[in-house]
């Protein structure tokens, strides 16, 4: 197989694009994807602060470095979540990310700031672990994010990612996420500006990325993941994908080009009514007696008392 | 040939087939939802294999929504 724009010999193919890529226009097709999705949906300003939340994995790592390479100026953030051997690997990935890189990394443990892990959270809010541990992940990515003075915060969400959770919130007819799903979420009161640099690129794009730049990442699953329904969903997607390349490309970006704006009033309404949590500050939903979801786990796994207001 | 597979990370000795995207199709592996990659170097599907080849398949599908 010979690449697309140079005849080389390839060291990819990527049937979505019915191409294959050599080695060095590879890394320029990773780069021109994410440069068109930040210019596309105005993401950042070159200048723009960005944090970038690292798990360890080939997205979040892969994120960071072509937002390096592209000039921008990002930080890592890395939040241990308490996931026994699994967190000590992943954080150990990052470091080596940062140190080699000479890039900057915070460090925030959930156990040591917030008195719980993931198991914890899990068992007490009687939550999924995926639940519990994307809902501490926000909180804390947020709250970090505002505190350290961050312009942005980019995460590793990629098209798989997106076109997963697209089909679940479809599936479901969950209007409010549907009107919620987008490549950048607004700077509003209490809430950074949230963005997805990697929407246009799938994570078998991020996996060779990391290969062919010597990046390490933890290939193995969480231990908590197993058998979730966002994996489920992904599985669904690729059978697709292999009989209809493209397919999940299509779904992602017809959504955004024609369908997201029919329930953005559903996700705005509810951003307005949001209302400061009485523990952290947090934005949090009137239904909630005044303490944020977050707080509430972390009151049950801790067994620690929480002031609740009339809603 | 050796193959690497992840998840767990385990190893299997097969007769090498003509090309990796005949070993995806004998292993029942979806490709899109692997690499492969042959001495440290990312291999595409039209490459020959040979008996002595050291071969990973990576898996790239990861969970988690948040």
């Amino acid at each position: 197989m010979k690449c697309r724009r140079c005849r080389e010999p390839a060291i990819i193919e990527l049937r979505r694009h019915n191409a294959g890529f050599c080695r060095d226009c590879f890394v320029r097709h990773c780069r021109e994807q994410v440069r068109r999705a930040i210019d596309e949906f105005s993401m950042m300003q070159p200048g723009e602060h960005v944090l970038v939340a690292v798990s360890g994995g080939k997205d979040s790592l892969g994120l960071w470095h072509l937002l390096r390479e592209l000039g921008y100026d990002a930080d890592g953030l890395y939040v241990g979540l308490g996931i026994g051997d699994y967190s000590e690997s992943s954080a150990s990935y990052a470091r080596a990310f940062a140190h080699e890189h000479g890039a900057q990394l915070l460090e925030i443990d959930l156990v040591d700031t917030y008195g719980f892990d993931i198991p914890e959270g899990s068992l007490a809010a009687r939550r999924v672990p995926c639940s519990a541990c994307g809902l501490s992940k926000r909180h804390v990515f947020n709250e970090a994010a505002m505190t350290h003075g961050y312009d942005v915060l980019a995460t590793g969400h990629n098209l798989d990612d997106e076109a997963a959770v697209l089909f679940g919130n479809v599936l479901r007819w969950q209007t409010e996420y549907l009107g919620r799903q987008h490549p950048v979420l607004p700077a509003a009161p209490g809430f950074v500006r949230k963005v997805k640099p990697l929407i246009r690129l799938g994570e078998r794009e991020l996996a060779a990325y990391c290969v062919v730049h010597g990046i390490d990442y933890i290939v193995e699953e969480c231990p908590m993941a197993e058998g979730n329904r966002h994996l489920g969903y992904k599985e669904a997607l690729n059978a697709i994908e292999e009989r209809s390349p493209g397919t999940k490309a299509a779904f992602v970006s017809t959504f955004l080009e024609r369908v997201h704006s029919r329930f953005v009033d559903e996700a705005t309404g509810v951003r307005d009514d949001l209302r400061p949590c009485t523990t952290c500050g947090s934005p949090t939903p009137p239904s909630a007696a005044g303490v944020c979801a977050f707080c509430r786990m972390r009151a049950r796994a801790t067994g620690a008392t929480i002031p609740v207001t009339a809603s | 040939m050796k193959v690497v597979l992840r998840n767990p990370k385990r190893e299997l000795d097969v007769p090498a087939p003509p090309n990796v995207g005949q070993l995806l199709r004998d292993l029942d592996v979806v490709p899109e939802s692997v690499l492969v990659i042959r001495n440290d170097t990312l291999a595409t599907h039209d490459e020959r294999l040979s008996e002595s080849d050291v071969v990973e398949i990576r898996p790239v599908v990861s969970g988690g929504t948040a």
